[in-house]
């Protein structure tokens, strides 16, 4: 066992205590290693020793978790913590200023710590703020519509020695957690519809509930149509059924509150302004499936709502809607904890949540057994989203018929859609499912719109042709991303963005997603340095299948559809960057840079393929 | 239910017991599904995908894909073999994986399998040239982790075999990879004779001293492809 002397390390104590308020239970390693992060700014080797004793895993298992997550950190990290988005929006919308901003005032580079220990500057994917970029965390805030001035203000601000709270949320001591939240975030609520964002009333989902059996929830539920609004569309009433006709002592609820799709920010929304009706939805799912534990797993990009989600749920237990004998009925104990993420969008899909609820790396699980049947900690579990479960408890309250009655024959009630990117009024729509793509870019101002990206990246990228599109589940499927691209933007720079996110995001647990999504970037590297020939397509689109057909969970089966949205909807973009090879060789090749090595070695310059051959030149270096 | 069922793999009727996997019904029926990761004995890990299969049309990975009365499946066929041989590819791309230096070579189950999927041409995939450290800190054991192929062998067999957790994954994504439970691998209570130290189908865990005592021209699968003992058992 290492064992390294750490002179600046505190006694084990404070790591021994952490552990003990998370009862040494290992399934709360990310809680604990969180707390720890938070203490001692990283997770050093002698606090993964004491972690490990104290909880009873081998020191190697915790340092599978201490890598896995991008807010966890092997090397101490400064004081105050500066993540910059850099989600293509933010690149779009003046990042590069703020970065230049930031890295002057601070001192340091992106990636960099500053000598001092201060300062921190990293950059980060879509932290759920595209509607307000360029934007950042700071700790655990966030900061919007950041510019060269704004940045430079707050870089001088903190440097003085302000606390982020200070600096980001004016009076924030008089404010309570909703306000801070809606201080530092806008909403942009553009239109309100009828199921989420307008006038919703207390606990009426939650009162019809108790009126009723728990089959009869599961009917209703049934009889709205819902499906689940993270993306996927999976029937809500399935799992439910399935998870309440499993035979197990417990069963558990899961809100997939880990909302990482880039573009995607509408939970955010749904957070702040609707956190009691998520609440509602899980505790009625709780009553249908009989769970009397649950669980809201909040990315750790929404750190920042922490602190008003607990408000929420501490005001719902001493309301007597959360927690025992739920609104008088000695059958209905329930009651919900916040698990925070810590960087990693492979948390959002079911089995990876609850590998990381379970205290584990974020890896997706062996499907089947489906979480439905064998979930968290192997009991039978239901994950849905926050959008379907604020949704869930408004059709409790006004009827199945109510909710399936809007939208289209396979996609029912409304759906929030986040809209962000080169438009005039970028933010949240809650719209009936059925309207044409069209209908919405007309709504958010975008006239400019050469190209949108439907669903976040792992949707699809569509042109002027398909904005007649209908946005459901039967034409254009999304979980609610939409960023619109003006004619100014490069095509290939959005598909290497997105595939760079890939594989930054993969888990890399299998092959294909882990080794295929590398090469797929390398590939359309190549075709925006213009090396590419006409082999260089099929290329494309034979590794993307192949990623596509074994990869292990939605995130490889989904990853190349940048590339083969791009390649389908824009084909002239990579037309116009593939030229045939004059010589038969392969523009890739570099014969130059291929010989370096051995001309180096050898000490003597190649007369043949050198074209400097008559220079002087110094070798030995 | 413990009645047993049939379902076809390629054509071919097969008996599984409830329960089984598609790969152990195979196994036992004397159908080769090509396979990295997994290993009889060990857990299924489902990870290398090089057994991906078509069930009643979806792509699963046999190796953890339960087997279904009445399952057609496709294994053996060029569409199935050309995706696995992609997935080969990804592999040797990803490692540093020179068979002529190798002591693993013709023991070699990533080489093996090269050879049955007739990854004969030139690859298109770019090579990734990691460049990690070797630890020889054992005095009986050396791992070299640019020959890994994160099949998660070791770590399951110190795991469940050895009950020691000698290995584990860290990092993610292309920066996984197998790493030892210790400042090296001296550091840890890694043994000879340990389970986890028998099932590393590459080069990358070797035992020392025993560099080439068996002759190539005379290894494991010199004397036939892999997979050709499973498929021996074929009636």
């Amino acid at each position: 066992m290492t064992t390294q002397t750490e002179p600046s390390d505190p006694p084990d104590a404070e790591i021994l205590a952490v552990c003990a308020r998370f009862g040494n239970d290992p399934h709360r390693m990310l809680d604990i290693l969180l707390a720890i992060q938070k203490a001692r700014r990283w997770i050093s080797p002698a606090a993964m020793d004491a972690v490990a004793s104290a909880v009873g895993v081998t020191r190697i298992a915790v340092e599978g978790v201490a890598s896995f997550y991008a807010f966890l950190s092997q090397v101490p990290k400064g004081r105050v913590t500066i993540r910059l988005c850099d989600d293509i929006v933010d690149r779009f919308n003046g990042l590069d200023a703020v970065v230049a901003a930031f890295e002057a005032e601070l001192g340091i580079k992106v990636g960099e710590t500053s000598a001092d220990g201060a300062f921190s500057l990293e950059f980060t994917p879509c932290i759920g703020l595209c509607d307000q970029a360029p934007a950042a965390m700071i700790d655990d805030l966030v900061a919007t519509k950041l510019t060269r001035e704004s940045a430079t203000a707050i870089a001088r601000a903190l440097k003085a020695g302000r606390s982020p709270a200070e600096v980001l949320v004016p009076d924030h001591g008089r404010l309570t957690p909703l306000e801070r939240a809606r201080a530092q975030a806008d909403n942009n609520i553009r239109l309100a519809g009828e199921v989420l964002l307008g006038p919703v009333p207390e606990d009426a989902g939650l009162r019809a509930a108790l009126a009723l059996a728990p089959a009869a929830i599961i009917e209703v539920v049934e009889d709205s149509g819902l499906r689940g609004c993270g993306g996927a569309g999976f029937v809500s009433e399935r799992k439910w059924h399935s998870a309440a006709n499993t035979p197990a002592e417990r069963r558990y609820i899961l809100c997939n509150a880990d909302e990482g799709e880039p573009g995607t920010f509408k939970d955010r929304v749904i957070l702040t302004e609707r956190a009691d009706l998520v609440f509602e939805g899980m505790t009625i799912a709780a009553r249908a499936v009989g769970a009397r534990e649950g669980i809201l797993y909040l990315r750790g990009e929404y750190a920042y709502l922490l602190d008003h989600l607990h408000a929420v749920l501490a005001a719902r237990r001493a309301r007597g809607v959360l927690g025992r004998a739920i609104l008088g009925a000695v059958d209905w104990d329930f009651d919900i904890r916040i698990q925070l993420g810590a960087g990693a969008y492979i948390c959002g899909e079911e089995g990876a949540m609850i590998s990381s609820c379970e205290g584990l790396p974020g890896e997706p699980k062996t499907r089947p057994p489906f979480p439905v049947t064998r979930g968290y900690l192997g009991f039978p579990t239901v994950v849905n989203n926050v959008e379907t479960f604020a949704h869930a408890a408004r059709i409790l309250d006004r009827g199945g018929a109510w909710f399936h009655a809007m939208g289209t024959e396979k996609s029912h009630g409304t759906k929030l859609f986040s809209v962000s990117g080169d438009c005039a009024r970028p933010g949240v729509y809650e719209l009936p499912y059925g309207l044409p793509l069209r209908a919405l870019l007309a709504l958010a101002g975008a006239e400019d719109a050469a190209a949108v990206q439907v669903g976040g990246p792992s949707g699809t990228l569509v042109g002027r042709d398909s904005f007649d599109r209908c946005l459901s589940f039967e034409d254009l499927a999304t979980g609610g991303a939409v960023i619109v691209f003006s004619s100014r933007r490069n095509i290939l720079e959005i598909v290497d963005y997105y595939l760079s996110f890939f594989v930054h995001e993969s888990c890399g647990y299998c092959t294909p997603c882990r080794v295929g999504n590398v090469f797929l970037k390398k590939a359309i590297e190549k075709f925006r340095k213009g090396l590419a020939n006409d082999d260089d397509v099929a290329y494309l689109k034979d590794l993307s299948a192949t990623i596509i057909e074994t990869s292990r969970c939605g995130l490889g089966m989904t990853s190349p559809n940048p590339v083969l949205s791009s390649l389908k909807n824009f084909p002239l973009v990579y037309a116009a960057l593939t030229k045939p090879s004059k010589d038969g060789i392969k523009a890739t090749f570099d014969i130059q840079s291929a010989i370096d090595g051995a001309r180096g070695i050898a000490r003597r310059r190649s007369y043949i393929f050198d074209p400097d051959f008559s220079k002087e030149e110094d070798l030995s270096t | 239910m413990t009645e047993s069922f049939r379902f076809r793999i390629d054509g071919v009727e097969v008996s599984a017991a409830p329960g089984q996997t598609i790969m152990e019904a195979a196994d036992a029926a004397g159908i080769y599904i090509p396979r990295l990761c997994d290993h009889e004995g060990l857990r299924h890990q489902g990870g290398c995908r090089v057994c991906t299969v078509k069930a009643a049309g979806r792509s699963v990975a046999a190796c953890t894909q339960p087997a279904e009365p009445g399952l057609e499946v496709e294994n053996d066929t060029p569409a199935r073999n050309r995706v696995r041989r992609d997935l080969v590819e990804m592999l040797f791309h990803e490692g540093n994986h020179l068979c002529p230096i190798c002591e693993k070579s013709g023991n070699c189950e990533l080489q093996a399998m090269a050879y049955r999927l007739e990854m004969t041409a030139s690859t298109r995939f770019p090579w990734l040239e990691p460049c990690r450290e070797v630890d020889a800190s054992h005095p009986d054991i050396a791992l070299d982790t640019n020959r890994c192929i994160s099949c998660g062998r070791c770590i399951r067999a110190s795991q469940d075999v050895d009950g020691k957790g000698v290995f584990g994954y860290v990092g993610r994504g292309i920066h996984r990879r197998v790493a030892v439970n210790g400042a090296d691998l001296a550091h840890t209570d890694a043994a000879r004779t340990d389970h986890a130290m028998q099932v590393c189908p590459v080069g990358c865990i070797l035992l020392k001293g025993e560099g080439f005592s068996i002759p190539i021209g005379e290894r494991r699968f010199d004397h036939g492809l892999i997979g050709h003992e499973i498929e021996g058992r074929r009636k």
